[in-house]
């Protein structure tokens, strides 16, 4: 029984990383005001080059940097489109998702000469820092924790918290006090792709060691909606976040059970992930409240 | 004359803008083919000689059209609504399992199309009840219903629906319910027609009734439509339940008007990526119905082109999908025109 529960809570600490990375960066960009719904194609396009600098140099911690790198240009392009010439927050998202199914794609058999899949070579992933018979901790949980309350601690204690939660909730006082708001807004949307852009290399060369086409299944916008839960919180994305990944260790844990995948088909218990999140989501809503200006251009008058 | 030149400049403005996004998508596809180490030229040569160099050539390219066309419009509509409906992905999952299902049934394929609609209607309900009682964002119901579609269709195409005479695919549209060819030994059917009509008749909805009225109107300020006296709830479920029709008749004529195989194949490979297909094809369509006839038919020409260039130059077929992505981001740059202009005046 214990030797269950410890492999849930490590699989679950496993699985939460990428959801609390990219919500966490998702609560910035959206507490400035900036809604983007392509961390779904930044998971993606970061896994797969995450992924190529880790083998190109030989250092999954430069694979990592290399997918916040893939993630903060992404998030330049995003910021570029929305804050600067005050288009549309949703369409680039979108775009951006579409890109990545293609670069994804192409990439697999571009770099590795491989058709829809590559497995990344186990040296050149990130090795866990507990080992136990149950499974491992990745460093990278211990990282995530840290990104969380630091980030959670320079949005509601310090001046430049104070300054993108502003141009987010009343952009025209700020701008009368002299904030620049679309320096803020540029800033926190591309420190939410970046975040997001670290989580995706994660999935590649830490968690799952393999990139393929749906390597990211869905959990760029299960941070949407984890973000939603949290309502804009990094500690309560965090604790969100942990239920979201309960829900996804257990879909793949059920799947490698024989007794269970034999009287429950694992495509039903697959579908659990995404069928909480719905249920979450429809259960929270009203009773959070979104930035005042979240997703709305700023146009000075 | 003042009043017309403005008219003509709003018409002009939005293709204007497509083209230039689509010339964007091109040139840095070129880009990366040169970076990975392939011939940009040959590549699109290839390219475009098969979509468009032959009778089969333009047969592939108008059967590749068809279900990008209807997935388009489901978004279209959505659009127009005011909402971000992505959910086409997985209705045509379901419209495609509907058509085969009803087509055993009843061997006829007034039947199997009648199957799309409602599975379309069905799987479209979730989201718009969601959206409207419970202030659901569409664009995360949709893609969440999106993957319970994935996973549960994938249970029923190796479960219930395996055909027992050929492991590599489900049951087979029987021949009687199967859409007539347009044009002998090509993939082309009636279902190309379909897609036409559908997207005249979502003009047609859209611009020429009350209803489509009333879709634009809490599409185009909510506050002020409700003001008038409209329903924007009303026309949120609608335009939902049109789109969810056009993305089921997609999967249904996807099984029911594509030769050879007549059914779903192994890992959906022959239903999957539409929904997201459709998107871009109703973006760069300006969310007109007339205008993604145009942009499906390109994006199908990127399609069938794809596996000459293949054969022909020895570049990936999933290239074309990184041109089609890059068209779709250039799109959503506002005043592209504008900012083009800019640059060639200076």
């Amino acid at each position: 029984m214990i030797d269950m529960i410890i492999s849930i809570l490590l699989g679950s600490l496993t699985a939460m990383v990428p959801i609390v990375l990219t919500s966490t960066g998702a609560v910035v960009s959206e507490r400035a005001g900036v809604v983007n719904i392509g961390y779904e194609g930044i998971l993606l396009m970061s896994a797969l080059f995450g992924a190529m600098f880790a083998e190109m140099s030989g250092s999954p911690w430069i694979g990592l940097l290399g997918g916040a790198f893939v993630g903060m240009l992404l998030g330049m392009l995003h910021g570029a489109i929305t804050v600067y010439m005050k288009g549309d927050h949703i369409i680039p998202g979108i775009g951006i998702n579409i890109l990545a199914l293609g670069v994804v794609a192409f990439g697999i058999t571009a770099i590795w000469g491989t058709a829809g899949q590559h497995q990344v070579p186990s040296n050149i992933r990130i090795q866990p820092i507990i080992n136990t018979p149950y499974g491992g901790l990745s460093p990278m949980v211990l990282i995530t924790f840290v990104i969380v309350f630091l980030t959670h601690w320079v949005l509601f204690r310090t001046p430049l918290g104070l300054r993108i939660r502003a141009v987010g909730e009343n952009p025209e006082a700020a701008d009368a006090l002299g904030v620049n708001v679309e320096r803020y807004r540029f800033l926190a949307t591309v420190y939410g792709a970046t975040l997001a852009g670290l989580g995706g290399a994660y999935l590649s060369v830490d968690w799952l060691g393999v990139v393929t086409k749906e390597i990211s299944s869905g959990r760029g916008f299960i941070a949407l909606a984890n973000m939603v839960f949290s309502g804009w919180n990094p500690i309560r994305a965090l604790i969100g976040g942990f239920i979201f990944g309960f829900f996804d260790n257990l879909s793949v844990w059920v799947r490698t059970n024989p007794a269970i995948s034999q009287v429950v088909p694992w495509q039903f218990v697959a579908t659990l992930p995404y069928i909480v999140t719905i249920i979450i989501v429809a259960g929270i809503i009203g009773k959070v409240r979104p930035p005042k200006w979240d997703g709305r251009p700023y146009k000075r008058e | 004359m003042k009043a017309d030149r403005s008219m003509i400049s709003s018409f002009i403005k939005p293709i204007m803008e497509s083209l230039i996004a689509v010339a964007i998508g091109v040139l840095i596809g070129a880009i990366v083919l040169k970076f990975s180490g392939y011939s940009p030229i040959k590549a699109y040569v290839a390219l475009v000689k098969g979509a468009v160099g032959s009778a089969y050539g333009w047969s592939m390219t108008l059967s590749a059209a068809t279900p990008i066309i209807l997935t388009a419009l489901t978004f279209a509509i959505s659009a127009r609504t005011g909402i971000f409906n992505i959910g086409a992905e997985g209705t045509v999952y379901f419209g495609a399992i509907a058509a085969i299902v009803f087509t055993n049934m009843f061997a006829n394929p007034i039947w199997g199309l009648i199957g799309g609609i409602m599975a379309g209607i069905l799987w479209a309900l979730p989201a718009a009840l969601l959206k409207v009682y419970r202030g659901v964002h569409e664009v995360i119901s949709t893609i969440m219903l999106n993957w319970i579609a994935f996973f549960t269709a994938l249970y029923l195409v190796l479960g219930p629906l395996a055909n027992p005479n050929d492991p590599n695919k489900t049951l087979e549209v029987p021949a009687s319910a199967r859409l007539p060819l347009l044009m002998r030994g090509s993939e082309l059917s009636l279902a190309f027609i379909i897609a036409i009509a559908a997207a005249i008749i979502t003009y047609y909805i859209l611009w020429h009734t009350v209803l489509g009225f009333e879709l634009r109107a809490s599409g185009y300020n909510e506050r002020a439509a409700r003001y008038g006296g409209i329903n924007p709830k009303k026309a949120i479920i609608w335009s939902f339940l049109i789109g969810g029709i056009m993305s089921g008749i997609a999967g249904a004529t996807e099984v029911m008007g594509r030769p050879p195989s007549y059914a779903i194949s192994q890992g959906m490979a022959n239903i999957y990526g539409y929904g997201f297909d459709g998107i871009g094809v109703s973006l760069v369509g300006r969310n007109h119905p007339i205008g993604i006839i145009f942009s499906g038919i390109f994006f199908g020409a990127l399609k069938a082109g794809a596996t000459y260039m293949q054969i022909d130059a020895g570049v990936p077929l999933e290239m074309v999908k990184v041109v089609q992505g890059i068209i779709v981001v250039a799109v959503a740059v506002p005043g592209l025109w504008d900012l083009v202009k800019k640059v060639v005046r200076r």
